[in-house]
């Protein structure tokens, strides 16, 4: 009788109709010692599949809480930061800029600037006369010319 | 939500997520990395927990897209982990001792078989999960995996008909 039914229950678990319960029954009598000797086949099977649940995952897993920074004080910090900077930065800058008050002091003043900076250009452009003697060097290369004519004249002969 | 309530929700699956694991990739190193990706993944978007009605079913299709996607990285870089791979050239003697153990077998049998029928049949005849989850869990519909179970289960059936007959394959 039992084997009649495990008979009936292996088609049905064959073509996969069977229930989970259904299963546990058949799991339950291939895990037994004796098993009929044409159902042998079935035995390492359920053996297997029995051996595979104990399996277990052992390793552990790095649960880290990572706290997220708040963006939201880091932008008001910079924004208190830059209020800060513009408050000093208009208090402090306010200071002695050496401004004259009389005019023609200030004209002097200014006249003697112009003159100092006048004289420190006159001594660069000086220097830059120099240039006049690269040209002149230049044009003796002219000469060059000459010499290349004469000698095309030369091998043109030959 | 605190480690503690997180672990009391992942504990009872986390060895199911494992297996699958071990199932698609073979190699129980690769399979303990994959576990452990799922469930920081899963930790990670623990806010968003209360909304998922199956957390575990979830965490499952989660492992199943993780495994293949490893799977197809390791075929792009043709490097097989695969054991079978190596085992062919061990000694005559370890064979035949392997061979004796039927129970192997069934392994080896269901690594050889397509990577659906592998799931369903790890799902089904190990975790004892119900059609209709593995259904959910795969993305496929009732009908089609329990046809799919059912060629899993005779392909292996035959299979250790064939090695018992024969003795060796």
């Amino acid at each position: 009788m039992v084997l009649n039914n495990i008979e009936k229950l292996l088609e049905k678990y064959e073509n996969g109709e069977s229930s989970l319960k259904e299963e546990q029954q058949l799991k339950n009598y291939f895990s037994q010692e004796t098993v009929a000797p044409h159902l042998e086949v079935y035995k390492p099977m359920f053996a297997y599949f029995l051996v595979n649940k104990q399996e277990q995952f052992t390793k552990d897993v790095p649960l880290k809480t990572t706290r997220k920074y708040n963006y939201k004080w880091i932008s008001v910090a910079a924004v208190a930061v830059l209020m800060l900077g513009f408050y000093f930065g208009t208090t402090l800058g306010q200071g002695d800029l050496g401004t004259y008050e009389d005019p023609e002091l200030a004209f002097n003043e200014f006249s003697k600037s112009m003159e100092m900076i006048s004289s420190k250009f006159n001594k660069g452009a000086a220097t830059v006369s120099y240039l006049n003697e690269v040209s002149k060097g230049t044009s003796t290369l002219g000469y060059l010319n000459e010499v290349e004519n004469t000698t095309s004249i030369i091998f043109k002969t030959y | 939500m605190t480690q503690k309530e997180f672990l009391n929700i992942v504990m009872p699956f986390k060895d199911k997520v494992f297996r699958l694991a071990k199932r698609l990739l073979i190699s129980t190193e690769e399979a303990e990395d994959a576990t452990q990706e799922v469930l920081l993944k899963l930790w990670n978007n623990k806010v968003k927990i209360a909304e998922y009605k199956n957390v575990e079913a979830f965490s499952m299709t989660m492992t199943k897209n993780y495994c293949f996607d490893k799977l197809k990285s390791k075929q792009a870089q043709n490097l097989k982990l695969v054991h079978s791979n190596y085992e062919e050239k061990n000694t005559p003697l370890q064979k035949q001792v392997e061979l004796n153990d039927s129970v192997n077998w069934v392994g080896k049998i269901i690594a050889d078989l397509p990577e659906q029928q592998k799931m369903i049949i790890q799902l089904r005849d190990i975790e004892d999960y119900d059609l209709d989850e593995i259904a959910k869990m795969l993305d496929m519909n009732n009908t089609a995996v329990r046809v799919a179970l059912s060629r899993a289960r005779k392909t292996i059936r035959e299979k250790l008909t064939n090695t018992h007959s024969y003795g060796v394959k």
